[in-house]
């Protein structure tokens, strides 16, 4: 197995992109990603897409082909191939194009996540992310995915000490590291009491627990390890993909309030690695709701089940703080184009790791990216240093 | 859900017939054909379950999917059967009536309809048994 390492990376402004269409979304998210490695189309071995539902949103398929072709890679015959997996489609396309470097097949690769989500309303919105989880036995008795969240908070809260203003202190942190972050969809700050005093979702979310309905993609190089300075004078370094899966529905986990695949493909980064909670200097996390965020934080091992909603009460994962988290502004502020967020993520820790993140810059040599798929019936955790 | 994909689960999803590993013992509903334990070596006959059990956890949707949009508010819960299996259901009671550990049983209810002309989708929701 080859090292591998990222040489560039791009992201378009995530928020609601009426003017501009699925495949020019991409074009732009690639074409920045190519301009900062270095490298031209010509150049590209294969491409890796992580696309949740282009069929649904805008009623596409064979993103693969379609993409490749308006990049400009179609009479070069690239390969490209569509990765799903629900909301962590991005971070599954990063790890396909990771293994394929890793192995020898392929040399110059690109990862890129895309979602077009506004072309559709509200509720057909809310029906599709929903068959993130089972659409049979969950979907069928009028789940939706805040509910199913809501689900694991209602229990969550119901066993461990969190209150209500903990969970809104995730929301009012992400939206404080949103406004410092250009691409972010919200760049406002807001307080507790405008999560507390926003609308009920699914109890106890509220509007401001969620992560918003976005247009945005994003896309990032990799190389083998060997090449990566004929490029870049700053290559950051892959040091550990992993992947695990779990049931797709909720009711049948273990524990309602532990993501066990979350655990699972954590323990495996840090064994990959051979690196422990300790030398993590930031992390992306998944926080498609407030509730995932004081999950993600446990699961990974930060800290003790029933211990995050106080850390971020107290500031630990604050930009300034002991454990920055959602540096970017996480799904909540700098928005969740499902496809895209994995890709989006890596993006994040580049930028952070190479000390180009501007105004949320943090002092971080190592990060970690974590991305789920659905309620956490496929996570994906890759660890990234400078 | 298309007109076949409703059909071929009806006895399951009107009568909470399930499925059990007569090899392990162990039950499922939603149903499965194969044993997660034992896999290929499991041996899976139906069951129908009593549809007494307990609320696991709970919430109240407020804002739904346009097929469910005209029922908000409606309590959805993960119950837990007291066969061992669980399940995402409806439990219909007021907002303010639903709890952990609540004891429910099984009614056989509309459960939503695809437009004004589609299939109604009939199916299992729970109401208390306290």
């Amino acid at each position: 197995m080859r090292d591998v390492a990222v040489i560039g990376v791009g992201c378009t402004e995530f928020g609601e992109h009426w003017g501009i269409s699925f495949r020019d979304l991409f074009v732009k998210a690639g074409a920045l990603a190519l301009d900062d490695a270095g490298v031209t189309g010509e150049n590209i071995d294969a491409l890796y897409v992580g696309n949740m539902s282009a069929g649904r949103f805008v009623e596409q398929e064979h993103i693969g082909a379609l993409i490749a072709d308006y990049a400009g890679l179609a009479t070069n015959h690239v390969a490209s191939t569509r990765v799903e997996a629900a909301c962590a489609s991005g971070g599954l396309a990063f790890r396909q194009a990771v293994i394929a470097v890793a192995s020898g097949m392929e040399d110059i690769v690109v990862a890129a996540g895309v979602e077009k989500m506004t072309d559709v309303g509200t509720g057909a919105s809310v029906d599709m992310l929903a068959s993130a989880a089972d659409r049979e036995w969950e979907g069928f008795a009028g789940a939706t995915f805040p509910g199913l969240y809501a689900m694991i908070a209602t229990d969550y809260m119901h066993r461990y000490p969190l209150t209500r203003e903990q969970l809104a202190q995730v929301a009012v942190k992400n939206h404080e590291n949103g406004a410092k972050n250009p691409i972010a969809q919200f760049r406002n700050r807001i307080t507790i009491d405008t999560v507390l005093n926003s609308s009920l979702v699914a109890d106890p979310l509220r509007l401001f627990d969620c992560s918003p309905i976005t247009d945005g993609a994003a896309a990032v190089v990799v190389v083998p390890l060997e090449r990566a300075r004929e490029f870049t004078d700053s290559p950051v370094r892959v040091l550990a993909s992993a992947q695990a899966s779990d049931t797709i529905a909720l009711h049948d986990r273990r524990d309602i309030s532990t993501l066990d695949a979350s655990v699972a493909a954590g323990k495996r980064a840090f064994s990959q690695a051979s690196l422990t909670q300790k030398d993590i200097d930031m992390l992306e996390v998944h926080d498609c709701f407030t509730i995932a965020e004081i999950c993600a934080i446990e699961d990974l091992g930060f800290c003790k089940k029933g211990e995050a909603g106080r850390l971020t009460e107290e500031g630990a994962t604050a930009l300034g703080g002991e454990i920055p988290v959602n540096t970017s502004g996480g799904l909540k502020a700098c928005g969740h184009p499902v496809g895209a967020t994995g890709i989006k993520q890596i993006y994040e820790i580049v930028n952070q790791l190479r000390g180009e993140a501007g105004a949320r810059q943090v002092d971080a040599e190592i990060g970690m990216a974590h991305n789920v798929g659905g309620t956490g019936a496929t996570v994906v955790v890759h660890i990234l240093g400078a | 859900m298309s007109v076949s994909r409703f059909w071929r689960k009806i006895p399951q999803r009107y009568n909470l017939i399930g499925t059990q590993c007569t090899t392990c013992g162990r039950y499922f509903f939603p149903p499965r054909s194969l044993c997660p334990d034992c896999r290929r070596s499991g041996k899976i006959v139906d069951h129908k379950f009593t549809g007494e059990g307990t609320v696991v956890t709970y919430t109240v949707i407020r804002s739904a999917s346009d097929q469910f949009e005209h029922t908000t508010p409606y309590v959805l819960a993960i119950v837990a059967l007291d066969e061992g299996p669980r399940l995402t259901t409806q439990v219909a009671c007021l907002p303010e009536e639903a709890k952990i550990g609540m004891r429910v049983k099984s009614v056989f209810r509309r459960v939503a309809a695809d437009g004004e002309s589609g299939t109604i989708h009939y199916g299992t929701k729970f109401v208390s048994a306290e």
